[in-house]
């Protein structure tokens, strides 16, 4: 009988990892072949049946993406443009939140869920027509301005609710000990949401640095963003595969190399809204 | 904006014409009300996919195992990876004669597929793309809402002789519900709104076929400069998500079994 059972939870166990690999299969193989793709040389990458495992590596695709291209200028705008959103974004976005919860604002907290509702296209239009009018079309302005778009509502929303949890009586104190109110705000609350100011920093800079939409319109030729120099790759690399596979691969890299070392923070990010209600 | 007729490249100025964009998208224009069409579509295929894998994931995944912090961040990895770059990874993998998928097809004996080269098959490649990308926060989501469920129903059903699928159905679900909600409800909205990848993998084709709301705005905008009406386009796509949100709210608020 104990016999019998061990080798029951053995299968079951087995079973268990089976399904777990079957599940998670799919996400490791695209950015597997992805990397893959990238390292094989031109006559490889199109070869049929491709390689899974064995084949030549060649760094001819990586080359090419930094001669063909002002890659790094690239890379340096998509940092700026990720960086001072993210920044600025904060600087608004955390006062905003701590006032909403603080004296329950909660018609800005719907107006602030209603701007992450609208399509990120409608504001496009609009956005056109004001940056060229004020000839800021292809600065890191326009850019940084718009991309806050998506970013402010994400920080001001995970903010809220990280706010909500600061005892108030924390900072009835300060008051009392003759604290002003933005004394308490720096001085009690901030540091008591670390974690959460971590998070939608986080989620605000990758969301910044994958806008593809506002950039391909507002960046012009000195402050193309990497998702938009991949995608006037496009049409001029139809066939050259090793060098797509790079390109995505660099543009993809530095955002999992966060992920990989803030997956707590950005978990608590993507889920916060969601769980805690 | 909306009310008014506005070429950005002519030389007359925008004209004021009342409702008259309005009363062209919802009567006069097939191609406009064929891509609402096919954004709804998209949007519940997805979404419905992310759902059940999703909810299927985090019920095997809820239980202690090693390995949970690799597959935290396995979860993670599609949902921050930039959409235009694992669009084009898709289009590599999906070209019918040269591409992994159709080998891998082969291998398991299957017929191949042109995936986003035909206008049958675009629009279910296309929502693949997504499906792969964003079931993984259905999971997270659901996940930690069963990590926070109580102990004791689930005591008292098994003391009344209550099955594992009847437990699921009558404890486990109308519990995990509001987060569930929550996790469709945002889903829904940024499925209504996808872009980028459909733009990367098909700008809206092979004719049109896979031409969402969001990719004739754009065109109507940027190619043709034609601004008063794709903002009155903006303006319905906006009513539509909105409209989308409130029904999914209103459900939470009313059904809560």
């Amino acid at each position: 009988m104990v016999r019998r059972g061990g080798v029951r939870r053995w299968l079951s166990t087995v079973g268990f990892y089976g399904l777990a690999v079957m599940f998670m299969l799919p996400t490791v193989f695209v950015f597997y072949w992805m990397i893959t793709l990238s390292l094989k040389p031109q006559v490889e990458a199109t070869a049929y049946p491709p390689s899974f495992v064995r084949f030549s590596v060649s760094m001819a695709g990586y080359r090419e993406v930094f001669t063909k291209y002002p890659f790094l200028l690239y890379t340096w705008n998509s940092l700026v443009v990720a960086a001072g959103c993210t920044a600025l974004g904060l600087a608004v976005g955390l006062p905003a939140a701590y006032s909403i919860a603080r004296w329950r604002q909660q018609r800005l907290a719907l107006a602030i869920l209603v701007a992450r509702i609208i399509p990120g296209i409608a504001y496009l239009i609009p956005w056109y027509i004001f940056f060229r009018r004020l000839r800021m079309v292809d600065t890191y302005g326009a850019l940084i301005l718009t991309h806050l778009i998506v970013g402010l509502p994400i920080i001001i929303w995970v903010m809220i609710s990280f706010f909500e949890d600061v005892p108030a009586d924390l900072e009835d104190a300060g008051l009392i000990d003759g604290c002003s109110y933005f004394g308490v705000f720096w001085r009690v609350a901030l540091p008591l949401v670390k974690p959460g100011i971590v998070a939608t920093a986080i989620l605000s800079f990758v969301f910044s640095w994958n806008n593809f939409l506002f950039s391909v319109i507002l960046a012009g030729r000195e402050t193309r963003t990497l998702p938009i120099a991949v995608y006037t790759m496009i049409s001029y690399e139809e066939i050259n595969w090793g060098t797509l596979a790079a390109a995505a691969t660099l543009i993809t890299l530095p955002v999992l190399l966060v992920a990989l070392v803030a997956q707590r923070h950005i978990v608590t990010g993507l889920t916060f809204g969601a769980v805690k209600q | 904006m909306s009310l008014q007729e506005w070429f950005v490249s002519s030389l007359t100025p925008p004209r004021f014409i009342g409702s008259a964009n309005y009363s062209k998208i919802l009567f006069g224009d097939p191609r406009f009300r064929e891509a609402v069409a096919r954004t709804v579509y998209f949007t519940v295929l997805a979404v419905a996919a992310e759902t059940i894998l999703g909810l299927a994931m985090a019920l095997l995944f809820n239980r202690e195992f090693w390995g949970r912090g690799v597959l935290r961040t396995l979860a993670i990895l599609p949902m921050v990876a930039t959409p235009t770059a694992i669009g084009l990874v898709f289009v590599m993998m999906y070209h019918p004669t040269l591409g992994v998928a159709n080998y891998l097809l082969s291998v398991v004996g299957l017929s191949p597929f042109r995936w986003t080269y035909s206008s049958q098959t675009a629009l279910y490649a296309l929502a693949l793309v997504d499906v792969w990308q964003w079931t993984p926060l259905i999971m997270l989501i659901a996940l930690a809402g069963l990590a926070s469920l109580p102990r004791e129903p689930y005591e008292a059903a098994h003391i009344d002789g209550a099955s594992t699928l009847a437990a699921f159905w009558h404890i486990t679900l109308p519990l995990l519900r509001p987060a569930l909600v929550v996790a469709v409800l945002f889903r829904a909205i940024d499925a209504l709104k996808t872009f980028d990848i459909i733009f990367i993998m098909t700008q809206g084709g092979p004719a049109n076929s896979s031409e969402t709301v969001n990719i004739l705005l754009f065109n109507q905008a940027f190619s043709y400069f034609n601004l008063g009406y794709a903002s009155s386009m903006a303006v319905a796509l906006f009513a539509v998500v909105l409209g989308a949100s409130l029904i999914l709210i209103k459900v939470r608020r009313t059904a809560s079994w």
